[in-house]
């Protein structure tokens, strides 16, 4: 495969982008571009992946200088395993977004917006520059709060607004900590970065911790870990119910993503302080994040504080810092994205035949549609992590490497996480699907509606089956992560790494 | 040289928060901008402040350091772009919420 192709994740969604928005009006026209644009994008990504994993981490060289002067791309296993992802939760969106979309959201730019958010996720998820993990940052901010505002509702508004201010603040910060971090190590291209903190003397770790601490504050706002989640349940309620899966599946993951490219390349230097301190947010997060859940009304509501709870579990991978814990912690981030995805897309479909997602309001869907039902119950289970599906294989390899590292204390507060995460499902299966049927009932055309759940749950199934073939992919990603010698070796060349044997 | 730019970054950082404190929106939105400001004078400050040489990267003479300054153009766009998105919201939302204070504005439960 020739490998410049690469661009085109980043490239085709902006170019489609920018036909779309010539198109305004016309919304056949638009679907069947953006529908075929996904569809070749995400074959593209599998077999983009399938490339990396056997040839190794491809880079690609914009404008052909040698790092680390100049913008690079690099696809490793981790950037390539989370560019799939993307792709696949984009393609079961742009599935729901077809007949769901309201006329005057597909004429105010709806596609031309979802495929420029498109770009920014997949260039996050691929630069090997620290500057243009801020500037794709900034692109899918403004993408989302575009996109989250369409419509004008007053609810949307006002949480839009409050997002805004939020990632506004954090994105100071992380220029601020960009700054820091160019005074302190003088170059911001990754692998050189990583490379020169292996370099530096020991009296310069207090500086570099500091800066960990910094950006750990931006990512974490993204992320929506303890204490920075308070700005999450709001902004994923009000906007079409696509944009919210998509927004629940991807976007948190995106600092997720940032998080562990930044703590196992460049602030690794000192795991003693910076990755304990991540476990202690990490339990922190998964026990408020639950609480939250348990204590809400509303399916959205309830789904939005999973995520917090579920960020939980990624960072405890990282925190516990070997590759088990971090193939288990990538393994859980699949799962998690699809099933999440999966959840908001039925909510979605919940509220298009009720009107509503609030569990006093709604009651007795099975009797509508029991294969609604099945789905719905097929993701909840999978989200507390009953086997044989995705969720207990991935949650199992992160508690196992905590129970062998002797985490006793961190496993449990995992354990019991996931048996209050079965009480919120249950509480949506009972509120949603089971009893008497009430509330008003809309005759909505179910198999418009369920391809791209369908298309999930069946990754979500498929995973639960065949476990070995995602592990396989995460295990090299890890290893890749916990010595990233190939990472350094394949942005600066094979010198760059011998030149540090030597010191 | 470089401590009073630092003073400055402290300076227009302290503003930035203060009016950040405030519940109307516009406010808060000059806040934001007077961090971006803050924010762009540090960047430049990053490469170290440096008069005469040309930034070309040679090895006898000394240089100065481009990079600071391509960033802070970018970063000076893309904060551009956001306090405009950030101020037609603001706008918005006192068409269609009938205030701009923040008070006014809370709640979210519907």
């Amino acid at each position: 495969m020739n490998t410049e192709l690469f661009i085109l994740f980043v490239m085709a969604p902006l170019f489609t982008a920018v036909v779309l928005f010539a198109l305004g009006k016309h919304r056949i026209t638009q679907r069947c571009i953006s529908l075929g644009v996904v569809i070749g994008l995400w074959i593209f990504s599998i077999a983009a992946l399938i490339h990396v994993l056997q040839n190794g981490i491809v880079v690609l060289r914009m404008g052909n200088w040698q790092a680390p002067y100049g913008i690079i791309l690099v696809a490793d296993v981790l950037g390539m395993t989370m560019v799939t992802l993307n792709m696949t939760i984009a393609l079961a969106v742009t599935l729901f977004s077809l007949p769901t979309v309201d006329v005057k959201r597909q004429e105010h730019f709806y596609y031309p917006l979802f495929f420029i958010l498109l770009m920014g996720v997949n260039g996050a998820f691929l630069t090997g520059d620290i500057f243009n993990l801020f500037v794709f940052f900034e692109i899918l901010l403004i993408a989302s709060y575009a996109l989250m505002v369409l419509g004008s509702e007053p609810g949307q508004l006002r949480e839009t607004l409050k997002y805004l201010f939020v990632n506004m603040i954090a994105s100071t910060f992380f220029l601020v900590g960009l700054a820091m971090l160019y005074r302190t190590m003088g170059t911001l291209n990754m692998a050189d970065l990583a490379l020169k903190v292996q370099m530096l003397p020991d009296s310069d770790g207090t500086l570099l911790t500091v800066l960990a601490m910094v950006f750990l504050f931006v990512f974490g706002t993204k992320a929506a870990i303890f204490p920075l989640y308070f700005w999450l349940p709001g902004p994923y309620f009000p906007p079409p119910s696509g944009i919210s899966a998509y927004f629940g599946g991807i976007l948190t993951k995106v600092g997720v993503y940032a998080i562990f490219r930044t703590f196992t390349l460049i602030f690794c230097h000192n795991p003693g302080v910076t990755h304990e301190l991540l476990l202690i947010i990490a339990a922190l997060t998964m026990v408020l994040g639950v609480f939250g859940a348990i204590s809400q009304m509303d399916m959205k509501r309830i789904l939005s504080y999973h995520i917090v709870s579920q960020i939980g579990y990624m960072i405890l991978g990282i925190g516990l810092f070997t590759t088990q814990a971090l193939a288990g912690a990538l393994f859980y981030i699949i799962h998690h994205v699809i099933v999440k995805s999966t959840l908001f897309l039925v909510s979605g479909v919940v509220q298009m035949t009720t009107g509503t997602t609030h569990l006093k309001k709604i009651g007795g869907l099975q009797a509508r549609s029991w294969f609604l039902s099945a789905l719905f119950f097929i993701a909840a289970l999978s989200l507390a992590g009953i086997p044989p599906l995705s969720g207990f294989f991935s949650k199992f390899i992160i508690l196992q490497e905590g129970v062998q590292l002797g985490r006793y204390g961190y496993v449990a507060i995992g354990l019991v996480c996931s048996l209050l995460t079965i009480f919120s499902m249950l509480k949506i299966w009972n509120g949603a699907f089971w009893g008497e049927q009430t509330g008003e009932i809309r005759q909505v055309s179910m198999p418009m509606l369920l391809p791209g759940v369908i298309l999930l749950v069946s990754l979500m199934v498929g995973i639960g089956l065949f476990p070995h073939v995602i592990y396989g992919v995460v295990e090299i990603a890890a290893e890749q992560m916990i010595s990233p010698d190939a990472y350094i070796e394949a942005v600066l060349g094979s010198e760059s790494v011998t030149q540090v044997a030597k010191l | 040289m470089d401590l009073i730019i630092i003073g400055v970054v402290g300076v227009l950082f302290s503003c930035g928060t203060y009016l950040l404190l405030h519940s109307n929106l516009l406010q808060i939105i000059i806040g934001l901008s007077l961090f971006s400001h803050g924010t762009n004078l540090a960047l430049l400050l990053s490469g170290g402040l440096k008069r005469g040489g040309p930034p070309l990267l040679s090895t006898q003479a000394p240089y100065t350091d481009p990079l600071p300054q391509a960033l802070v153009l970018t970063a000076i766009v893309i904060s551009f772009g956001m306090t405009a998105f950030a101020v037609v919201l603001a706008y918005r939302t006192k068409q269609v919420c009938g205030s701009n204070e923040v008070e006014e504005l809370a709640g979210g439960e519907e």
